[in-house]
């Protein structure tokens, strides 16, 4: 096969950042899944046991990077999905600055709500 | 030496109706990264009762507190487990695909794209049908 398909060339970095937040969310997503719905049952969650859990450093480093990972991912996702739908010009401006707020908004209330939850703050 | 060409919308709804594994994979793909990341907010927003919950001892023993009770609250409606199931098919069909996309990309399994969308969507059915009894337990109870 004389024709090389792999999309591996110099792209941009929110091309390859996609593509890196995937990798890590398909681990971190089906670990999420498992721990607080086959592990632990969603119906029986507490403040207790989150906070317990939360005070693992491990495990809170993974929660953040999680959220930051998936914020990303999805705010990027959606931008790129109407991009190519032809958004262009101004309102291709507008839309990425309100995604970006959006997403940096649920990456700062999210990360106060972990440190919250670890007793940290 | 390189063309410039007009190809039109890159993202045209209307193909849906030319079967194509590959077309049905994208449009699933994109519909089930609306619904994750519209879920993420509302995620974040219902735990932001962890706020609340903080630092009243007595209470977050009891299991009184509003995070414990919010949670147990929307545990015990029904629609909010036939919900939860359908996230969970939602998030397993976008991680496998996703794989499926990222291999595509590698330039690996390029000639059975087809065949891992067919089983994307196997895996998930089964996933999904198999999960249904864990998510149901103790609704209402």
């Amino acid at each position: 096969m004389a024709e090389r398909y792999s999309s591996f060339t110099p792209g941009g970095t929110g091309w390859l950042l996609q593509r890196v937040t995937a990798a890590f969310l398909v681990v971190t997503l089906a670990f999420h899944f498992f721990l607080l719905h086959f592990v632990n049952h969603a119906y029986e969650i507490t403040f207790a046991g989150t906070q317990m859990r939360m005070e693992n450093i491990g495990y809170l480093i993974t929660m953040v990077l999680f959220l930051w990972a998936a914020a990303f991912h999805g705010v990027n996702g959606v931008y790129n999905a109407l991009v190519n739908q032809g958004l262009s010009g101004t309102p291709k401006r507008i839309v990425l600055a309100i995604l970006s707020l959006a997403g940096l908004a649920l990456v700062a209330q999210g990360t106060y709500v972990a440190l919250v939850m670890n007793g940290m703050i | 030496m390189s063309e410039s060409y007009n190809r039109g919308l890159i993202e045209d709804f209307g193909r849906w109706r030319e079967f194509a594994p590959g077309m049905w994979a994208w449009i699933l793909h994109k519909f089930t990264g609306w619904i994750l990341i519209g879920y993420l907010f509302t995620h974040i927003a219902v735990l932001s009762n962890a706020l609340g919950a903080a630092g009243n001892e007595a209470k977050i023993a009891a299991g009184e507190d509003i995070y414990t009770t919010t949670l147990q609250g929307l545990e015990g409606l029904f629609l909010i487990r036939v919900l939860e199931v359908g996230l969970l098919a939602v998030a397993v069909f976008h991680i496998l695909n996703g794989v499926r996309l990222l291999m595509i990309d590698l330039g690996i399994g390029l000639e059975a794209q087809d065949k891992s969308f067919y089983i994307s969507l196997i895996v998930t059915a089964a996933i999904t049908v198999a999960s249904v009894p864990t998510f149901m337990t103790g609704v209402g109870a």
